[in-house]
């Protein structure tokens, strides 16, 4: 090595001070603030009122005077077993939802891909993508006009064919196929807009090489459209896992309500928190509840997070 | 020579629009029974139930509904209201956030990414909230507890960051040199630019404040700050609701029997959800453009 390293230049460089970027950019921390002055009172502050989950509380003391009773709270929901029964059924509601909303999402996009008539394919899509823009309060008044007990259009056609109706406010078994037809009917064609967008994304290539291969049409989705959308699915799937812990309390409210009948079978955990919040019983507990969902969650969302990093890290969530 | 059947090709086209049909049906029917059910006279309803062919066609319900329209001009009303300043504020304040964080040069930009994607990770749940609103904040019978609980949402900044992200940025550095504040870039140069962003963001905030009954439901008691969703919600949950809102408050001048129940519950369904369905058409294709327009990534 004949040519030295030139001395180091005399200006250092040096990091931003504090100071100085405040200076330099005040507007841009200005135009932050009412996100970050919400996000403060609106997410930030109430975590404080997780202390709460520890305390037994009364109005006259407040959030923060009452008295603390350690881990009375957590240890009453587990021992009444309620907290048990609201996490399986949070959770087997949920894996339902999973399971038949990205089936029949796939499905969907499938078909709609094959379809060449495009009035056919647009007017069909807007048919199906309709319920997502609905409120639960609006798909409620449709369950009454077709399984209402006195009118419902189905319970009279089912009169007429088997002479036997059903009450859905009283058979508490028929709610899980339902609220999962329910859910599946509102949300699939929100969802197989995704899986669509992924499949005008395969390269014609491959449908054309396969079919020179002497693939059948049958074949070429199962040899190329699936395998071609696996990726897609798996982390529409886990995304959805990581939220596996909240329930859809708009769904559940809206339909069931404070049905005592009913609730046997379909209470999760957001429409317990919510009775037992107005109800006024302990609010101690009920936050002790919220905590533990809240806890449940992340530690979900993390692991689930972490597995998607681990099988496709461009589409990890953070 | 005769080209041969590719039976392949006919049955899965054939299952195709068999099964869209029937999907496509099974979402479009039950709105179809509502709305045909709504211009059915009542005793029509109580002999056929709810269906598809109105036996004795009738306007009953919504004169009924519309007799004493107060308290549905009132939900109509402060809706559209809600609806209109709460989508204002939170498209500004989404696209405004999203370009902050999605500005390299900023120093804390990460910082205050991670600040905000945190909330989505961790809350501390609704009745530490509840009470905050309530205690704090004087949210009972206050219209801003209908506007500020849907006007933030970190999906949307990340959202507007992501799109702002594929704006070059030298269009900012153009802006700098040319001596404008940020405030005056956003604005000026880069608003402009995110349209589809725009739209997007309107759209869906627009729906969610349309949508809502939940906020009133917590917060709301006066009658005449209740939305339109929630004064549906009480008329299929009980007659009372639908004397009340038919009488004016004065319930003992109509006796239960004169009510239209099972054809009015489907008028006012057909009144709240009317404006969305109208508009549907031009609308959804927006929507559809719209979700694809960013993946949402922290």
């Amino acid at each position: 090595m004949s040519k030295k390293n030139p001395p180091a230049l005399p200006v250092r460089i040096r990091r931003e001070t504090f100071g100085h970027t405040i200076r330099k950019d005040w507007m841009l921390l200005l135009m932050l603030l009412p996100a970050v002055l919400y996000t403060l009172v609106f997410h930030y502050l109430p975590m404080s009122g997780l202390v709460l989950s520890f305390k037994q509380f009364n109005y006259v003391d407040g959030v923060f005077g009452s008295p603390w009773n350690g881990l009375d709270n957590f240890r009453f929901l587990l021992i009444s077993g309620k907290l048990g029964t609201l996490t399986s059924a949070t959770l087997l509601y949920n894996f339902g939802f999973i399971v038949v909303n990205t089936f029949l999402e796939v499905l969907i996009a499938v078909f709609l891909n094959e379809i060449t008539c495009k009035w056919f394919k647009k007017s069909f899509q807007s048919f199906i993508f309709l319920p997502y823009f609905i409120s639960w309060v609006v798909a409620a008044a449709i369950v009454q006009a077709l399984l209402s007990y006195e009118y419902g259009a189905i319970n009279k056609i089912l009169e007429i064919v088997s002479g036997n109706k059903i009450n859905i406010n009283t058979t508490a078994s028929v709610w899980p196929t339902l609220l999962v037809t329910l859910s599946a009917w509102k949300s699939v064609g929100y969802g197989s807009v995704v899986y669509l967008s992924a499949i005008t994304g395969i390269d014609p290539g491959l449908y054309e090489a396969a079919e020179l291969d002497g693939a059948n049409k049958w074949q070429q989705i199962r040899y190329v459209t699936l395998p071609a959308l696996l990726s897609t699915v798996i982390i529409m799937v886990l995304l959805a896992v990581g939220r596996i812990f909240r329930g859809d309390f708009g769904m559940f409210y809206q339909l069931i309500g404070n049905n005592g009948v009913l609730l046997r079978k379909t209470d999760i955990l957001d429409t317990y928190i919510y009775r037992s919040m107005l109800g006024n019983s302990n609010l101690g507990m009920t936050a002790a509840a919220g905590f533990y969902q809240s806890v449940l969650c992340f530690v979900t969302i993390m692991a689930v997070n972490a597995l998607v990093k681990w099988i496709e890290p461009d589409y990890s969530l953070f | 020579m005769r080209k041969k059947i590719q039976w392949d090709k006919l049955t899965l086209s054939f299952l195709s629009y068999f099964v869209l049909f029937l999907l496509g049906m099974a979402c479009l029917i039950p709105f179809c029974i509502v709305l045909v059910s709504s211009f059915t006279s009542e005793v029509s309803l109580l002999r056929n139930g709810y269906g598809l062919w109105p036996e004795e066609f009738s306007v009953e319900a919504y004169r009924f509904i519309f007799s004493n329209p107060s308290r549905i001009l009132w939900a109509y009303g402060n809706t559209i209201l809600v609806t209109g300043i709460g989508t204002v504020l939170a498209v500004a304040i989404a696209s405004m956030t999203g370009y902050v964080l999605a500005r390299r040069d900023f120093r804390w930009h990460n910082h205050f990414s991670l600040f905000f994607f945190f909330t989505t990770l961790f809350n501390g749940g609704l009745v530490p909230w509840y009470l905050m609103c309530t205690t704090y904040l004087g949210f009972k019978d206050n219209y801003l507890a209908r506007i500020l609980p849907l006007m933030f949402s970190v999906w949307n900044v990340i959202l507007a960051k992501n799109y702002m992200k594929g704006i070059a940025f030298e269009i900012t550095e153009s802006g700098k040199i040319d001596g404008a504040n940020d405030m005056q870039i956003f604005m000026k140069l880069i608003l402009p630019l995110t349209k589809p962003l725009v739209a997007t963001l309107t759209l869906f905030t627009a729906l969610a404040y349309w949508n809502d009954w939940y906020y009133s439901m917590l917060f709301i008691s006066k009658p005449q700050m209740q939305s339109l969703q929630y004064l549906l919600q009480q008329i299929l949950a009980s007659i009372q609701a639908m004397k009340q809102m038919a009488a004016a408050g004065e319930v003992t001048t109509i006796s239960s029997m004169d009510i239209p129940s099972a054809s009015m519950k489907m008028a006012m369904t057909c009144v709240t959800v009317g404006p969305i369905i109208l508009l549907y058409p031009f609308l959804q294709r927006y929507f559809i453009k719209g979700m694809t327009i960013g993946a949402v990534k922290g």
